[in-house]
């Protein structure tokens, strides 16, 4: 008796360590299977194709916010330096007719000076980083505003003096957001970041702190340094969100970036369970995203309208959470 | 309420287990009111474990309490207060609610006891009566300050004032001096004789001897879960006090290796922290393991923490070979060859939700990577299993997680991350704190083989046993200052306890 019943427990035990571990990746497969079956077209290699690329600047962002979240941090500033990102870029095309490498260059410059401005108030002021960050999203989302003036900025654009805008955004920077590349540039960056946080040892700095501060402070780990240094890691590919999304438009409309903030977070917690790292990881990250990406892409294809949608997508969220929380208490 | 005859508290027979240890054997405790009852014994002794008792915070202890001859049964927190026992822990901060002002936290059992079919809280009414508790026992705070904004000394005040709110017969004090300055003291003190006054039995636990002298009339001692002696507190001088805290202690669980002391390698000079560390002064030889002594609250973990950079110090200077070292982080501190064991070593010392041989390897990460920044695991992995094997960790795997190792085997994994830096300076602050007896000695065989090695050892502890069993020198601390410095051959437990309590009365 007291035999069988142990075996039981230890069975409910290893069936919640599976889903655990591979939860989020059956869910995705048996979406794929249930969508393929009742839509015609979703597993055509256009939709696949479609798919991956409109999840693409969700994951690069949301790779940012996870580097941030490895340190124990939280980033939620990375949908405003998007959008900061998207007018720079533009608005040095078009406004002031720079070329390709300097528009991006000077972009990606200035939102590390945000990364930067960001550690520092986390490190020195000792509040915690999800409430200084949402005071920076703001201050961060009203300089991109201030910067525009509160417009979209395209080519030809009427300018406050009554003439057109003169610059044009040059055909190479419109490659980077169509098919290849925006896939690739997702693809290469979600390797990069899961081969710098698993294999090297700054990643094992980063993983060590994000467990315990302060014995990572006593182990002599620079904690300070890799809190800078994940803090601009994460600017870094909010700006490279912001840039992508501007080549794929072509223009810089008003706060485009604010949107993409919380599918970055709903991504990077669901990524925490995949594989059971039970901590913020790049490929689970990628495969959050690929999770909402596929929903999103399925439930138009069943003609749910679009706004019915986030129900569907705060309820994965949810039982992701549920799962890893679950787990860590057991 | 306070009008209460000279009555008397007797506890008998007291005895309570928990898993694995015996913490009280049939221990009696006697004391009057109107009297100040110091109950003292060495770290574990059991005090505070009979005090829980007598406050109701364990129900399953065997013995009778009887208070004027009636007996009555304290099982829970509410019996106790009931009956008019109050206690006053050391951790004043976990019975204030800081964001409430200093009146409601003294009615706060008011509030919540007797408001039956009430919902509304008169706050002129409750002012009034705070104000007319603090009036009696002249405390001079205001009502309407919020509690978070008081000094230590004052919260204790608060609390000493809400303990008296209601009936109180008989008011425990646990070490409530160590985070006291002097004039504090004084204040206490004065609070305390009105108390006395006023027909409230006062039981002081202490680890400060002469202020013990200054405000008690009677004693008893503790060791090890048994009543040593009751007396008064006039029959019997400090010698003997300390004398009888320790008794006879086993010998033999030290290891006896020969050693080679060489010259003065590491020295520290007039380091201050600004707070809990004043003005120490000690150096280190080659070899030489040299104990830092004193009482909880004495600046130890304080003055290894500064040594770590793991606190800011002030002034002061640190040398290693006559090299003046700049430490200002841990980081810098390891750079420089000098290793930390913290006290908390679940907070502080390891990951726990990380494997064996990620945490064995997280300070030297630098020797397990090939190719510039990528780690190599079987590196990784031959390493931590060296240190596995040769400091006897019991462990399934180098992979399985810190979090399902025993805690001594927590605690060895803890140091063997510091095996592989190979430091010149070690610092172990209290290692063999809840660790059992087996693991301790191999902590000791550890320490005592790193100074064969030629390590300089710094050794913080509370454990006097300690002291004499595994150091060359020994440092005793008291308030935040070096007060003696002793050579182990030459010195004796009771000697070291001296010191530590501050000494002779003058």
């Amino acid at each position: 008796m007291m035999a069988a019943d142990s075996t039981r427990e230890k069975k409910k035990v290893q069936i919640v360590d599976f889903l655990y571990k591979y939860g989020t990746l059956i869910t995705i497969l048996l979406l794929v299977v249930f969508f393929g079956t009742v839509t015609d077209n979703f597993l055509s290699t256009t939709n696949i194709i479609n798919i991956l690329r409109s999840i693409s600047i969700v994951t690069i962002i949301a790779i940012g916010l996870t580097v941030s979240l490895s340190v124990g941090g939280f980033d939620l500033s990375v949908g405003s330096v998007a959008s900061l990102a998207n007018a720079l870029v533009i608005s040095m095309y078009v406004w002031h007719g720079q070329s390709f490498g300097l528009g991006i260059a000077v972009t990606i410059v200035f939102c590390l000076v945000v990364g930067v401005i960001n550690a520092w108030l986390v490190i020195n002021f000792k509040i915690q980083d999800m409430l200084m960050t949402l005071a920076t999203m703001f201050v961060f989302q009203g300089v991109a505003l201030t910067y525009t003036r509160g417009a979209t900025i395209s080519q030809n654009m009427v300018m406050p003096s009554g003439d057109f805008a003169t610059g044009q955004i040059p055909k190479l920077f419109g490659k980077l957001g169509q098919v290849p590349w925006i896939i690739v540039i997702m693809l290469v960056i979600v390797a990069a970041v899961h081969l710098f946080l698993t294999y090297t040892k700054h990643g094992r700095y980063m993983y060590m702190i994000g467990g315990n501060q302060e014995a990572a402070k006593l182990s002599g780990i620079a904690v300070s340094r890799y809190r800078l240094f994940a803090y601009m890691i994460s600017a870094l590919f909010a700006a490279i969100g912001g840039i992508v999304l501007g080549a794929r438009v072509m223009n810089a409309e008003v706060n485009a970036g604010g949107p993409y903030l919380m599918d970055a977070v709903a991504a990077a917690f669901i990524g925490y369970s995949v594989f059971g790292a039970g901590k913020p990881n790049a490929f689970g990250t990628f495969a959050g995203a690929v999770l909402i990406g596929i929903l999103s892409n399925g439930l138009i294809m069943l003609s749910i309208p679009y706004y019915a949608m986030d129900i569907v997508k705060g309820s994965v969220l949810a039982l992701a959470l549920g799962i890893t929380y679950y787990k860590r208490k057991h | 309420m306070l009008d209460s005859k000279a009555s008397e508290l007797v506890m008998k027979r007291i005895s309570i287990a928990f898993p694995g240890v015996q913490a009280l054997s049939d221990v009696d405790f006697r004391t009057a009111a109107g009297r100040a009852h110091a109950l003292i014994g060495a770290n574990g002794a059991g005090k505070s474990t009979l005090m829980k008792v007598l406050a109701g915070a364990h129900d399953h202890y065997t013995g009778s309490i009887s208070i004027d001859g009636k007996e009555v049964r304290i099982r829970t927190p509410k019996d106790a207060k009931d009956n008019g026992i109050q206690v006053v822990y050391q951790e004043v901060d976990t019975a204030l609610i800081p964001n409430l002002s200093v009146g409601e936290n003294i009615m706060l059992e008011q509030t919540v006891h007797n408001m039956k079919g009430k919902h509304l809280i008169q706050w002129k009414e409750l002012h009034r009566s705070a104000q007319a508790i603090l009036d009696r026992m002249n405390i001079k705070v205001p009502t309407k300050k919020l509690v978070q904004e008081l000094t230590l000394a004052e919260k204790q005040m608060v609390l000493i004032a809400r303990s008296v709110s209601r009936e109180c017969r008989f008011l425990v004090l646990d070490e409530p001096t160590a985070p006291l300055s002097h004039s504090e003291t004084d204040q206490l003190f004065r609070l305390i004789r009105l108390l006395k006054v006023e027909g409230v039995g006062i039981i002081f636990i202490s680890h400060r001897l002469p202020e013990l002298y200054e405000i008690c009339e009677d004693i008893t001692i503790m060791r090890d879960g048994k009543l040593v002696v009751s007396e008064e507190l006039a029959n019997i001088d400090q010698h003997k006090v300390v004398e009888l805290m320790l008794g006879a202690r086993m010998e033999g669980q030290f290891p006896h290796a020969k050693k080679e002391i060489g010259k003065k390698r590491f020295e520290v000079k007039d380091i201050r922290d600004g707070d809990k560390v004043n003005g120490v002064n000690l150096h280190v030889c080659k070899g030489e393991i040299i104990g830092l002594a004193g009482l909880v609250g004495a600046g130890k973990t304080e003055l290894c923490r500064a040594l770590f950079g793991a606190a800011p110090i002030v002034s002061g200077q640190l040398f290693i070979d006559n090299r003046e070292l700049r430490i200002r982080s841990p980081y810098q501190a390891v750079k420089n060859g000098i290793a930390l064991v913290p006290e908390e070593r679940r907070r502080e010392g390891i990951f726990v939700e990380e494997s064996v041989s990620v945490n064995l390897t997280a300070a030297i990460l630098s020797r397990f990577t090939k190719w510039g920044p990528w780690l190599s695991k079987s590196k990784e992995k031959q390493a931590a299993v060296e240190i596995i094997q040769s400091l006897g960790v019991k462990t399934p795997s180098a992979n399985a997680k810190v979090s399902n190792l025993s805690g001594g085997n927590q605690q060895k994994v803890a140091i063997g991350k510091w095996l592989l830096v190979d430091a010149d300076v070690y610092i172990f602050d209290e290692p063999t704190k809840g660790v059992d007896v087996g693991a301790k000695r191999d902590i000791y065989e550890l320490v005592a083989e790193l100074a064969g090695r030629g390590k300089c050892i710094i050794y913080a502890s509370s454990e006097m046993s300690e002291m004499i069993g595994i150091t060359d020198r020994i440092y005793v601390m008291f308030d935040g200052q070096v007060v003696k410095e002793l050579e182990t051959q030459h010195t004796s437990e009771e000697e070291i306890l001296l010191h530590s309590t501050g000494g002779l009365l003058t």
